[in-house]
């Protein structure tokens, strides 16, 4: 069944956002053990509780509750002042314990919010439900024609907030929005390395379809684990049209889990809520609760650096349009650097980067390694070329230097010899000279034959080695010929 | 067989060189091989005298002087230790060693006292006589007929055997002060959080503690004084409350008689030898008043609620993946659970997980553990409001003294021994067993119940009960 558009006005979708967030403490959640599992080999970074051994306990790590407090802050979050930690249970070789320490009734953060831009430019609010604190699981993998499965524990009791929306969002452009904004929110707090292509960020998307004018919601699917904005995005349009055949062809939606396959960008059945576990919640006995003070928060609060909800405010004021405010969010080095730029010259500095920089770094070859670009360098550019020492061109192909060297932005300029002359006196006695010597174009301009004024240019170019600033030139020889 | 001297002297004998550790350990070790009640599952001997002979080295040099230099002890199978194994008596740790080793014994260890067991138990602690251990049963010193009491049987028949002067136990809802009771030795379950319980095979995380079985009351204190704190590795333990345990009071304290306790059905013998305790206690000033505790009539509901739920989740982890007995013929992930739990598990651990996972099924925990919960709370406020006019309460430890092997076999009778020692359990408060007159030839313990963090009370009240016995 072809779904057009005219059957999709016919519904209305809702869509809810879980997403994992994973903190960047030095080590796990509950045990004093390294929590940079990306390249250990695997089941190196386990300590006796990482692999459940009898007698283990956990402790909390203090630093993942900063993390999260100034995770929920730059939600807009409110901080529970007393929150409590719980066991979700279940059987799974990658879950050592039996159990997930997670928090059930008493999350760290109770609600937020964000307000999210909108592709047309509007910004729309997405309340947030809640966010708790819990340990990730191991990873299993299930090596195609065996009959085992491997499980590696590195990631086992890593720090993850979990952060649920509420079902706020009625498209997939929406929730793309939305878990974007919650990625550039969670990046600029410095809460996650944020890095989806490695799974610190995971998203659930909850997605139910009612028909327009209907006050109850329909059955809703949960899609797990999506780690890409492209991936959030064409699972909800998937879901939404499958589930609209589903009601157009009179059949019922399923309450279920799904699962995304990529390679044929659909979603596919994973459990029916028949199937579903029960996690048996109940207080974790071996974790007192935790208070969380009003001093606390406000020494977080002291942390927390510029979200990207400020960055917009201070930028657009700066006159920069919101498209390259946009192109800047996408890499913090980036907003970095602009907003450490003289004022005056930030115009200039943002064109540069959201078009020149951008360029070569977007490369997928590029390495962040090399990168050595500076706010003083986008300075030193900028008053050169205010300056009339480096043409435009000039001042591009001194920065293609920058990129990748420490040397000033004027040696560069000086070693590629694309510094002009820009003393009107020493230009002068060029111009005059040239006059002289060219008396007949000369005479021809001074008739009002512009023409020749380009062969006199190009003869004191040719004489200043092609350091003279053209326009100073130009500008020469209009006066002395045209007065 | 001889009595041990009391730790002090066994201490300071070694540092001043009157005996040796490894004399103390041979003797032991000899004790242990000859140990009629069966209450060890494996004798250390190799490592046991290895120890002692480095003590011996460095008090020959003058470079050890431990509060516990070579005084030999046993653990409790649920204390991971890096001698031996560690398979808290249960078949599905049946070859288990652990990697890393208990914070109360490292403490232990520290000042010099020496492991040369590992002590039989109910498996996973769960029972009240050792004879729910996988591997055998224990019997009571005192009558080989008998049970020694539990969970902490092997701990307590070794220290009435005489084969060590202490042994470190465990206690959950009673699990040393009644196997001290049925077995004639000291033990004091500390408050909750007191003693460290990294390394300890856990039965129930809200409840389980740390303790001594000793021959006497000031051993129990010296022992406690080494390994009570805080302690990073468990974010439930509390500070000390005192500085030293070791430091008895002598004026008279008042003392509650909890009067449920003594109700119908404690054995009548048992109520006379606790009422001249009481008396003894009368006699050197001690104010005695009956407390009325209403609450006791729920405190097993509560206990068998709570319990099992943490129960079945702590016995999660033991699934025959990673460690423990593990079905290799398994053809599936969901065959390797249930026939590695099914052969690895005893019946109690199966009935308590069956029982904890059932109150915690949606649809249940709100009747349940939740309810259980509230009248847990209910049971700590009406404790706390017994201890603003008493400074201990008191009572029997159980209502009759070590009954025969093999006469409790319904569940529910062995869970009804525990109904004086669970409510203190829940509650989190200090409680000992300190022996008082036999009854028929057994022995029979006081129960002293101080209120959180009055551990020093307990032991004091304690050692005027054990002076008043033995005058």
């Amino acid at each position: 069944m072809i779904i057009t558009d005219d059957i999709r006005k016919k519904y209305v979708p809702t869509i809810g956002i879980e997403c994992h967030v994973q903190l960047k403490t030095k080590t796990k959640l509950f045990a004093p053990v390294s929590n940079e599992a990306r390249e250990a080999e695997p089941n190196t970074l386990v300590s006796p509780l990482c692999f459940g051994l009898p007698g283990t306990l956990p402790v909390l790590n203090e630093f993942a509750v900063e993390l999260a407090i100034k995770a929920g802050l730059a939600m807009n979050g409110e901080i529970a002042s007393f929150m409590k930690f719980d066991r979700k249970q279940y059987f799974y070789p990658d879950l050592p314990k039996g159990y997930q320490i997670t928090q059930f009734d008493k999350p760290i953060i109770t609600s937020g919010w964000l307000d999210v831009p909108q592709l047309d430019g509007s910004q729309k609010r997405v309340e947030i439900e809640r966010a708790h604190m819990e340990e990730d699981a191991g990873k299993s993998t299930h090596p195609e024609g065996s009959d085992f499965s491997l499980v590696d524990l590195n990631r086992a009791g890593t720090p993850l907030l979990e952060i649920v929306s509420k079902p706020d969002m009625h498209s997939a452009a929406e929730a793309r929005a939305y878990a974007h904004e919650l990625f550039l929110a969670m990046k600029y707090a410095d809460v996650s390395e944020a890095d989806l292509y490695h799974g610190n960020m995971r998203f659930d998307v909850n997605v139910s379809i009612a028909p327009v004018g209907s006050t109850e919601l329909g059955t809703r699917s949960e899609t797990k684990n999506l780690n890409s904005f492209k991936s959030i995005e064409r699972a909800t349009l998937y879901e939404i049209d499958r589930q609209i055949e589903l009601l157009e062809k009179g059949k019922q939606v399923v309450q279920e889990t799904r699962g995304w396959n990529d390679a044929k960008q659909i979603t596919t059945s994973q459990r029916s809520k028949e199937n579903a576990h029960d996690y048996r919640y109940f207080p974790e006995p071996d974790l007192p609760p935790v208070e969380i003070t009003g001093d606390q928060v406000q020494a977080v609060k002291k942390t927390l650096p510029q979200l990207p909800v400020d960055i917009r405010t201070k930028l657009q004021k700066l006159g920069i349009d919101s498209q390259q405010i946009a192109i800047l969010l996408e890499e913090k080095r980036f907003v970095d650097i602009v907003l450490a730029v003289d004022k005056k010259h930030i115009k200039k500095a943002v064109n540069w980067i959201t078009s020149d920089v951008q360029a070569v770094v977007n490369d997928g070859e590029f390495d962040w390694a090399t990168f050595t670009l500076t706010s003083d360098d986008l300075n030193q550019l900028a008053i050169m070329v205010a300056d009339g020492k480096l043409s435009s061109t000039g001042a591009k192909e001194v920065l293609l230097e920058l990129i990748t060297s420490t040397t000033p932005a004027e040696a560069i300029a000086t070693d590629k010899k694309l510094i002009q002359e820009s003393d009107e006196g020493a230009i002068e006695a060029i111009v005059d000279s040239v006059i002289a010597a060219n008396s007949s174009a000369a005479e021809d301009v001074k008739n009002g034959e512009m023409k020749a004024i380009g062969f006199l240019v190009g003869q004191v170019m040719k004489q200043s080695k092609g350091k003279a600033n053209p326009q100073i030139v130009n500008k020469l020889l209009k006066e002395k010929l045209q007065s | 067989m001889d009595q041990w001297k009391s730790i002090q002297d066994l201490r300071d004998d070694v540092v001043s060189k009157k005996q040796t550790a490894t004399q103390l350990v041979e003797r032991a070790l000899e004790y242990a091989h000859k140990d009629s009640t069966d209450s060890l599952l494996e004798i250390l001997d190799d490592y046991a005298r290895e120890r002692a002979k480095d003590i011996d080295q460095q008090v020959e040099k003058g470079t050890f002087s431990g509060k516990l230099a070579g005084v030999p002890f046993v653990a409790k199978d649920n204390f991971l230790t890096f001698a031996g194994k560690t398979r808290a008596a249960s078949n599905i740790l049946a070859n288990f060693e652990a990697p890393y080793q208990s914070t109360a014994i490292s403490k232990l260890e520290a000042e010099g006292a020496i492991l040369i067991a590992k002590a039989n138990m109910d498996a996973f602690a769960h029972g009240s006589s050792t004879e729910n251990s996988d591997f055998k049963i224990t019997k009571n010193p005192h009558d080989e007929s008998r049970v020694p009491g539990g969970s902490s049987g092997g701990p307590a028949a070794s220290v009435a055997a005489g084969i060590v002067p202490f042994a470190l136990g465990t206690d959950t809802g009673g699990s040393i002060r009644q196997p001290a009771s049925y077995s004639g030795v000291f033990g004091h379950k500390p408050t909750y959080g007191l003693v460290s319980r990294y390394g300890v095979i856990a039965m129930a995380s809200s409840t389980d503690t740390i303790g001594p079985l000793t021959n006497s009351v000031e051993d129990g204190a010296l022992v406690l004084d080494i390994i009570a704190g805080k302690d990073s590795s468990d974010s439930t333990t509390i500070d000390r409350s005192a500085k030293s345990y070791t430091q008895f009071e002598t004026k008279p304290l008042k003392v509650g008689v909890i009067k449920q306790h003594l109700a119908e059905g404690v054995d009548e013998a048992v109520k006379q030898s606790v009422q001249e305790a009481v008396d003894a206690l009368k006699v050197v000033g001690a104010e005695i008043t009956e407390v009325d505790l209403p609450i006791n009539d729920a405190v097993l509901a509560c206990y068998y609620t709570i319990v099992p739920a943490e129960i079945s989740s702590n016995l999660s982890r033991y699934d025959g993946i990673r460690f423990g007995h593990s079905n290799q013929q398994a053809s599936d992930l969901d065959a390797v659970y249930r026939s590695s739990r099914s052969v690895g598990f005893g019946k109690e651990a199966k009935r308590r997980i069956m029982i904890g996972n059932y109150v915690l099924s949606s649809g249940y925990y709100d009747a349940y553990y939740k309810k259980a919960q509230q009248v847990r709370t209910l049971i700590i406020e009406q404790y706390n409001t017994a201890f603003k006019d008493v400074d201990v309460l008191v009572g029997p430890v159980a209502p009759a003294p070590a009954f025969k092997i093999g006469e409790n076999e319904d569940p529910l009778a062995m869970y009804l021994v525990d109904i004086m020692t669970v409510g203190p359990s829940l509650a989190g408060l200090p409680a000992a067993s300190v022996p008082i007159k036999a009854v028929n030839g057994l022995p029979v313990g006081l129960h002293v119940i101080g209120a959180q963090r009055n551990d020093a009370v307990v032991l004091s009240v304690a050692k005027q009960v054990e002076q008043g016995v033995s005058e």
